[in-house]
């Protein structure tokens, strides 16, 4: 193919009436007060629990796991075992069901497709210059159109930060709206990389630029800052959620990831969930977890509500 | 023959205007040997009510002035009181002073409008806080006016006494219904025509003369009159008007002359004194980005 | 009751909620660790000694209605001994003691209540019906924190009064409420004792037994006996303890309608005086608000500790601009609101106080009902025993309605609208009370200006229902007068010369 089949000029390439707003988006972007929201945060995480209750949750926490690796070091032989500890992440118990999705850097998706092939679980990959999205928009169509045509179910793409804190949303908006346009028939999940955005109000307008651009997902993070996820931003970016589904009628779905890496946490982001957007949001559709080394953590506090007995690395695999 | 002088009516003062009481009453005022002195107005209650409802009004634009700008005004009652020295000095000799206790009152009512003057904008600093609560919170405390302050003004000093009671209330935002001295009021009637000529807005002090026994129990049972000074109530009175006052919950002030006297300059004014006509107010402010 | 209406807007269609096994454990505090005795006598002069009037009332939990303890019903001779050991302890010991031993004794009791936090959160919870989320993570805390702040103040109080000689007012005589009775009971003492004063207390007769429990703690902590008296009972000896000829200073609080009644049963005598009463507070949302936030306050402004709460923000005022999602989310929020179990950690909202109050509940939720204003309850469901009100809602008030005006002290909220900021502060003020007020807007220019035109001692900006010890908390008008906490709460229990 050549470069100037696969990227026209990418205004012409969504069409008129897809896009919405940039400035519904923005109307609906008032402040959020921090200190409150922090508080009703804290205050979600002090629910417990019953025990059958806590089985569930676990199971379903793992059903919504987007299994991810993304390091320069990844390998088609460590994609392959992550893939397998996805489809069968305790291979002794049937009740243990497979993850949401793997989720790797473009190049790896030939492999992950083919090894999830059949098993249910998605095909997710990071694209749009990951980390930093700091790289030309018709790159990112590309790399997004290229990644999809490679196998992808799902795109993780991230926003321009750069863009976004200079206050230019509309580009922030374009970007969004023409790389969904790529995905074709790839879900498409935002990353806002709210440990760069500084406040509260601004990952409550990055959410609200990012879901009336189109985005299937919103995602708080990449991994590769020094804040990831955290019980307050994902409160604020449900309630966004709340309000665009009120103004809209479409229920857009959301992402947590990094740092969540223990049961514990994990179910204290389903209770966020469950008292803010209710039991129509629990589900893999709706709701993922970008991690890593929770899925293990998970497994041993499954064995652990099942046996009584407090558990050990050892006898969970490490892939 | 000699001249024949101009004898002055002594008025009331409601509103920053000298109305002549609605009752159409008054009451001799007698100086040593019972000599007719004067006639004074003998306030009523509806004349109290006028005198309440002007207070009101005032409250607001009162409080909220900048309080350099009361500061200000209260130098200013000092500047004319002083201007006026001889006179209001001449009235409490009328009354019966001899003439150094006359001055020497004079002398103190002037500085106690100094005095308060200067406090105007450091009281909030000396009473109000900043609070370090446990949490993400800006909390601070501030002093702010109790609203409209009713005082019943001793009957002696009757002119020192009446300021150093007026003074704080009004230097904190308040305004004031005051009932003066019964026996000894007309250097009191004149200090309302120094409040007129400095600066001070109409209905910020109002002074009623007239009969304590008759208007005390209704400026006592006011419901709209925040704070009350019993100054001039004998402590045996006092239960009476402390029943009517709890109808609103009326914060209650009584200096006790008797114990501490007005030449104690220490105890007779004091920034606590204008912190008895203050309510704390307690604002708590989140601190996030 | 009237009509309950579906209170959980769903969000979505969608999944299917018998798919959904999402439960939170009922999972009661243990209550083995307590101790509650079956009967409590009178703590007079440092002892637990029986009444002369030879009663006991029985205490019980509302939210069972089981009896929970008996307790001693103090007549006016045991109030007489109680102002008696008192007097004895402040002439004899109190007074007399250095300062710095004070504050030792003090920071003492503190540490005995953080010590026994967790049993005096189930006691306060058994006998009040409040969640053990709110006992366990403000009632009892808070109540340490207190003694924690004044015990410090005990040999520094000169610093307070600059240009002025405090001394203490002798004894004290102190009536508080059932809402949060440790809590308040520390706000009495703790600054009472840091003065220099000593005291009788007399809790609330639905709520005295962390009370007693605080008197054993008097015990351990090895408080000179006298300091501290705790004298249970109902009205009558409440009423003996204000008429008591020794008792030097009154500190109440509860109804503005028995303030008035010790305002007035104290006219003439020279007894102190501090009254902490009712209040209608406001709560006012503006359109540029944090909404969710503004809906987490106004949720926690009415119905934490089940809107028995003087300083509940029980109207609410809302922009006209926004009222259509304020009222939306406030509905949707309310069906997430978990009524029932108080021990049970996950509980939001407990049991009524007592019969009595529920009575009082009810009577005013009827009268907004035939005055015309429009109901909105939680459907949620309501244990069968013991004292229940769903979290309700009025929407249609105005300002004349008797549930605009009346302290309801209960679950219960008032919706009100308003177009222009003079129309909120005219509204917001226009009451006898002035304890608290609530203001949400993002500008921080109009919280300052509202702050300061709202008649009332406590202003909460983009927050609701915030407590510290050093935070000086009073009212205006009919809310009372004096104020509890930080160095303005210390004025009330000394004497400047």
């Amino acid at each position: 193919m050549t470069e100037t089949a696969i990227v026209p000029p990418h205004r012409t390439l969504v069409p008129r009436d897809y896009r919405r707003s940039l400035n519904d988006a923005l109307e609906m972007a008032h402040g959020v007060d921090a200190v409150a929201a922090e508080e009703r945060a804290a205050s979600l995480a002090k629910r417990s629990l019953k025990k059958e209750s806590k089985l569930w949750g676990l199971k379903l926490a793992i059903s919504m796991i987007d299994l991810t690796t993304l390091e320069g070091k990844d390998t088609r032989g460590k994609v392959w075992a992550l893939c397998q500890k996805a489809i069968r992440p305790e291979p002794g118990d049937r009740e243990i069901p497979h993850v949401a999705a793997v989720c790797v850097y473009p190049t790896m998706i030939p492999f992950v497709s083919d090894a999830l092939r059949g098993s249910g679980v998605k095909v997710a990959s990071v694209a749009t210059g990951f980390p930093s999205g700091q790289t030309f928009t018709e790159i990112k169509i590309l790399e997004t159109q290229k990644t999809v045509a490679a196998g992808a179910d799902e795109i993780d793409m991230v926003i321009d930060r750069g863009a976004f804190l200079s206050g230019d949303y509309q580009k922030v908006f374009d970007e969004i709206a023409d790389v969904k346009e790529a995905c074709g028939p790839a879900h498409l999940k935002v990353i806002l990389e709210t440990g760069e955005l500084a406040n509260y109000d601004q990952v409550r307008k990055a959410s609200l630029i990012a879901m009336y651009a189109g985005a299937d997902f919103i995602k708080t993070s990449t991994g590769k800052v020094g804040v990831n996820a955290t019980l307050p931003v994902t409160l604020v970016m449900f309630e966004a959620i709340r309000d665009f589904y009120q103004a809209t009628g479409r229920m857009i779905g959301m992402k947590p990831a990094g740092g969540i890496s223990n049961s514990k946490l994990a179910l204290a982001y389903l209770v966020l969930l469950y008292e803010t957007l209710g039991a129509d949001w629990m589900t893999p559709d709706l709701f993922r977890i970008g991690a890593s080394s929770l899925l293990n953590d998970i497994l041993m506090q499954i064995r652990k509500e099942k046996t009584g007995a407090y558990q050990s690395g050892d006898y969970f695999t490490i892939d | 023959m000699p001249r024949l002088n101009v004898r002055k009516t002594y008025k009331l003062y409601i509103n920053g205007e000298f109305p002549r009481t609605e009752s159409g009453r008054f009451y001799a005022v007698r100086g040593k040997g019972g000599a007719l002195l004067a006639n004074a107005s003998r306030g009523s209650r509806k004349d109290l009510r006028n005198a309440v409802q002007a207070a009101r009004k005032a409250q607001q634009g009162w409080s909220g002035k900048t309080a350099y700008n009361r500061g200000q005004i209260l130098y200013r009652i000092a500047e004319v009181c002083e201007a006026r020295a001889s006179e209001l000095a001449a009235e409490l000799r009328r009354q019966g002073s001899p003439a150094a206790a006359a001055r020497k009152e004079v002398d103190a009512v002037i500085d106690r409008w100094v005095y308060y003057a200067g406090w105007s904008d450091k009281y909030a600093q000396v009473f109000g806080s900043v609070n370090p609560v446990a949490g993400p919170y800006y909390n601070f405390t501030v002093p702010e006016p109790t609203g409209v302050v009713g005082i019943i003004a001793p009957e002696e000093p009757a002119l020192l006494g009446l300021v150093s009671r007026v003074a704080p209330a009004i230097v904190g935002g308040n305004t004031v219904v005051a009932v003066t001295s019964e026996s000894r009021p007309l250097a009191a009637i004149t200090l309302g025509e120094v409040f007129e000529t400095s600066d001070v807005p109409g209905g910020v002090v109002n002074l009623i003369s007239g009969l304590r026994s008759e208007l005390t129990p209704w400026l006592a049972a006011h419901m709209d009159v925040n704070a009350l000074d019993a100054t001039g109530i004998a402590a045996g009175a006092l239960e009476a008007v402390q029943k009517a006052a709890a109808e609103n919950v009326k914060r209650l002030v009584r200096f006790d002359a008797d114990e501490i006297g007005w030449d104690d300059e220490r105890r007779s004014q004091s920034p606590y004194a204008i912190f008895d006509f203050q309510e704390m107010k307690t604002v708590w402010h989140p601190m996030g980005m | 009751m009237t009509t309950a209406i579906e209170t959980k807007e769903r969000l979505a269609p969608g999944a299917a909620s018998s798919e959904i096994l999402w439960e939170y454990s009922p999972s009661p505090e243990s209550t083995d660790h307590v101790k509650v005795q079956s009967r409590y006598n009178l703590f007079i002069g440092g002892k637990f000694v029986e009444p002369h009037s030879r009663r006991w009332f029985e205490t019980i939990n509302p939210a069972t209605e089981e009896t929970l303890a008996e307790v001693a019903e103090a007549d006016e001779e045991d109030v007489d001994r109680a102002v008696r050991e008192a007097r004895r302890a402040y002439e004899k010991v109190w007074r007399k003691i250095p300062a710095s031993e004070r504050a030792k004794y003090i920071f003492r009791i503190a540490r005995l209540i953080q010590e026994k936090s967790r049993a005096l959160a189930v006691v306060e919870t058994m006998n009040g019906g409040k969640p053990i989320k709110e006992s366990r993570d403000i009632d009892v805390p808070l109540a340490a924190a207190h003694f924690f702040y004044y015990a410090g103040w005990a040999d520094k109080i000169d610093y307070a009064f600059p240009g002025r000689v405090a001394s203490p007012l002798g004894v004290a005589g102190q009536i508080i409420p059932w809402n949060f009775p440790l809590l308040m009971a520390a706000w009495k003492i703790a600054p009472a004792l840091a003065a220099g004063n000593t005291v009788i207390l007399k809790p609330a007769e639905t709520t005295p037994v962390t009370s007693l429990m605080l008197a054993e703690i008097m015990q351990e902590a090895e408080l000179p006996p006298g300091v501290v008296n705790i004298i249970t009972g109902a009205g009558a000896t409440g009423a003996a303890l204000v008429a008591h000829k020794d008792i030097d200073k009154i500190a109440f609080t509860g109804s503005t309608e028995v303030g008035k009644r010790i305002q007035r049963a104290l006219a003439g005598t020279k007894k102190r005086v501090t009254l902490e009463l009712g209040g209608k507070a406001p709560n006012i949302v503006f359109e540029d608000a944090p909404i969710d936030q503004a809906v987490e306050g106004i949720i926690n402004g009415i119905y934490f500790n089940q809107g028995h709460v003087c300083c509940a923000g029980s109207r609410l005022f809302v922009q006209e601009s926004v009222l259509e999602p304020v009222l939306r989310k406030l509905r949707q929020r309310i069906g997430t609101l978990r009524v029932g179990n108080p021990l049970d950690k996950n509980t939001d909202i407990g049991a009524i106080n007592s019969r009595a109050q529920l009575e009082k509940i009810q009577e005013l939720v009827e009268s907004g009902v035939e005055e015309g204003a429009e109901i909105f309850q939680s459907s949620c469901k309501l244990p069968s025993r013991g004292f229940w009100f769903a979290p309700t809602f009025f929407t249609g008030v105005s300002q004349s309605n008797r549930i605009a005006q009346e302290e309801i002290f209960g679950p219960v909220l008032s919706v009100l609208t308003f177009r222009t900021p003079e129309e909120a502060i005219e509204k917001a003020n226009n009451t006898p009370y002035g304890l608290s007020a609530g203001v949400w807007t993002e500008k921080g220019s109009r919280i300052l200006k509202m702050a300061q035109k709202l008649r009332a001692g406590v202003i909460w900006a983009n927050t609701y229902n915030k407590f510290d010890p050093t935070s000086p908390f009073g009212g205006y008008k009919e809310s009372g007068f004096g104020r509890e906490g930080g160095m303005h709460g210390l004025a009330p229990y000394l004497t400047l010369s």
